[in-house]
């Protein structure tokens, strides 16, 4: 089994050791990762701020990168659905690339929980942790059950936190709240998307958790950056980072 | 003309009020989630409304038609209108012809849209909101703030003050029981001495040709019963094929509205009393246009229940009035840049694309999957050419991988080394709120050929 890392272009730049905690996991795990020099990114800062037009040649890009691969699997919720929901618009039905890309395409927590299906990660973290769930992981590829529907709970990454030792997985007052970072909404809206932000973290530091995680960096990237500039106490740490054992 | 952001970072600036409307929609919504919970069958009930709406938006000419002829039948004259000015013209002909000089109307969203009350009272008609926050509203000079709780956006006090300006109450009395009691008794004169009532139209049934108008307050009921005539306003998009698929609405509506499993009210208007004169006026107003609109025809579903306001995130922390347009929140902004491309062309934008409203709409409409589709429409238009200059050039840049590297080196080697007031920059949006991320030395390519290679030897 071949796995391509996709390594969301910011997670990259700023957030390496989530990149190399997402390859630690796999390969504790036994897998055969490789991450393909030539990607970049998967267009979706462009196609959510309506220039879908410019995603065209990153979309054959992407395709043309990962499509040998018999899974692809990303530390991001979102890139992940601008591949699967997005790309359609640049490919025909009968695009063989694009149909094996879509199909083989996962979160690395889905793709844990779903297709490895692992029983231990041998990993100990002694802390309250908060899952902060992104919208997209949530609402688009399914990683937890959205509370707005009347369909049995269910939380793939609860799921794969609980089978770590020695956590605890405190209780938000709002559950999947979106934490206003919505790409440029971060920028164009800056009060309404800080107010969400602080909104979000409020909730985790009344629910007692020292840790908050969650499986979108780009929302704990906006957070953490309230957090530092309100100097609160709330670590903010990737789920691949738990789950691959780095400490506090 | 101040646009979403700068309404909405005024609205969040008081923090104490803000947090204040968030939690009172919040509540709202977790009525509507335990309401939903107690109906097992509640995702087949929106999946069944769902396509009654695709296949009634398919057949539309075909049911309207039908309630026209069965409207007919029963005594009530139907008249058309192809836009908001027809509409109003209409509606005063009616009155005019009745010599109605004072009429009471209860809540229609359509005649907001037309602007009916501006309108008639131009000519010298009175025109009472009915409906208890419509009329806070109209006493305060103000536009509703959400469709289902205009007022959303005042508290108690509020109220206080302006029934105490416009009703005479006690000064700071605000007592909810006491200002209900007050607004019952004034409005108990305007409905006794109305000449004729205009209602809007929640549901119209082909079948039947009855209108059903669904209010909390009885106050639609009130002003039909007491008044000569009455001019019930519909669009197009509101027919139902059957009385029996009825119950798949109510059961959803009120539910998803308000977390109540039915409205107090749910009031069947099929033919004018004994000496009474029944009108319905069915308005087009660019409605017919939206539905040739791939993308945005299932917009004409919406039941106008609020929910998608109630659950997003945005709309709870920015307020309604942020969205000016006369239905705001999720739905809101679908609507109005088919209305007006240039005037409302931020509200897409003013969304983070979380999918909640898509969750909750009792009649499955892809809000979300909408205001993406709104976007890329949008900047194929001659605007924001700063914004799409920049996304351009960095998309340029994303497919050469060796020069991605080059500018992200660049950036982190930089950035670090900058004194803080150019790192902070007033045009460093992103820091204005938020301390900037700590710049590694290695990208995680870097840290990726390194390890690779050591293990090569």
């Amino acid at each position: 089994m071949k796995i391509g890392l996709f390594i969301p272009c910011f997670v990259n730049e700023l957030y390496p050791q989530v990149g190399m905690a997402t390859l630690r996991l796999l390969e504790n795990l036994g897998l055969d990762v490789t991450y393909p020099l030539s990607q970049t990114c998967c267009g979706q800062p462009f196609a959510n701020s309506g220039c879908e037009s410019d995603v065209q040649a990153l979309a054959y890009r992407f395709v043309d990168i990962f499509q040998h691969f018999d899974y692809i699997v990303a530390p991001s919720a979102s890139c992940v659905v601008m591949v699967k929901e997005h790309y359609g618009a640049f490919f025909d039905d009968a695009h063989e690339g694009f149909a094996k890309v879509k199909s083989s395409i996962y979160e690395v927590c889905e793709f844990l929980h779903d297709v490895i299906k692992p029983e231990t990660f041998n990993v100990s973290f002694p802390y309250r942790v908060g899952v902060h769930n992104s919208c997209h992981g949530q609402r688009g590829l399914n990683l937890a059950s959205a509370s707005e529907l009347q369909i049995p709970h269910f939380s793939k990454i609860k799921n794969l936190l609980s089978m770590v030792d020695d956590v605890t997985i405190v209780e938000l007052n709002r559950d999947d709240e979106c934490c206003g970072f919505g790409g440029t909404f971060s920028v164009t809206e800056p009060e309404l998307s800080a107010a969400m932000g602080n909104d979000r973290i409020t909730d985790h530091l009344s629910s007692g958790a020292e840790v908050m995680t969650g499986a979108d960096m780009s929302c704990l990237m906006h957070m953490d950056g309230l957090i530092q500039k309100n100097g609160q106490r709330l670590k903010v740490m990737h789920i691949t980072q738990i789950l691959a054992g780095e400490g506090v | 003309m101040k646009n979403h952001a700068t309404l909405s970072a005024e609205f969040v600036k008081d923090s104490e009020r803000m947090h204040w409307h968030d939690r009172a929609l919040w509540y709202v919504r977790q009525k509507r989630d335990n309401a939903a919970k107690a109906v097992p069958e509640w995702e087949e009930l929106r999946a069944l409304a769902s396509q009654i709406k695709a296949h009634t938006m398919e057949n539309l000419d075909h049911y309207l038609e039908t309630f026209e002829k069965e409207a007919r039948k029963n005594g009530v004259a139907v008249h058309w209108a192809k836009d908001a000015e027809e509409h109003n013209r209409i509606v005063y002909e009616i009155l005019a012809k009745n010599g109605a000089k004072k009429v009471v109307k209860s809540k229609s969203m359509l005649t907001e849209e037309c602007g009916l009350n501006p309108y008639l009272e131009r000519r010298g008609i009175e025109v009472t909101d009915t409906d208890l926050g419509e009329r806070i509203i109209q006493l305060k000079g103000d536009a509703p703030s959400h469709i289902v709780l205009p007022a959303i956006h005042l508290k108690k006090e509020d109220v206080s003050a302006i029934f105490h300006e416009h009703l005479h109450s006690e000064e700071h009395n605000s007592d909810p029981t006491y200002l209900t009691g007050v607004a019952r008794e004034h409005l108990r004169q305007k409905f006794l001495s109305a000449d004729a009532a205009i209602t809007g139209v929640n549901f119209a049934v082909s079948e039947t040709g009855a209108v059903v108008v669904c209010t909390n307050e009885g106050n639609a009921d009130m002003g039909v019963s007491l008044a000569k005539v009455h001019i019930a306003c519909m669009g197009i998009e509101k027919i139902i094929p059957r009385m029996c698929d009825l119950g798949v609405f109510t059961r959803l509506l009120a539910r998803s509205a308000t977390g109540q499993p039915v409205t107090t009210y749910t009031s069947h208007f099929r033919k004018p009393r004994e000496g009474a004169q029944m009108h319905v006026v069915i308005v087009d107003n660019g409605r017919s246009a939206i539905l040739h609109e791939e993308d945005f025809a299932r917009s004409l579903h919406c039941i106008r229940c609020g929910a998608c306001m109630n659950t997003c995130p945005t709309y709870r922390r920015s307020g309604g009035h942020a969205y000016r347009f006369v239905i705001p929140g999720p739905i809101g902004s679908i609507l109005a840049p088919l209305k007006q491309p240039d005037r409302y062309n931020d509200l897409p934008f003013a969304c983070t694309l979380c999918g909640s409203c898509r969750n909750v709409c009792p009649v499955k409409i892809d809000l979300d999957h909408q205001l993406y589709r709104h976007r890329q429409e949008i900047m194929k238009r001659d605007v924001f050419k700063e914004k799409k200059r920049f996304m351009k050039w960095i998309a340029r840049l994303m497919q050469h991988p060796m020069l991605f590297t080059l500018v992200g080196k660049t950036v982190r080697t930089i950035a670090p080394i900058l004194p803080k007031s150019l790192l902070y920059h007033k045009k460093n949006v992103w820091g204005r709120y938020r301390q900037m991320p700590d710049f590694p030395k290695q990208s995680f390519k870097a840290l990726y050929k390194k390890e690779r290679n050591a293990k090569k030897q």
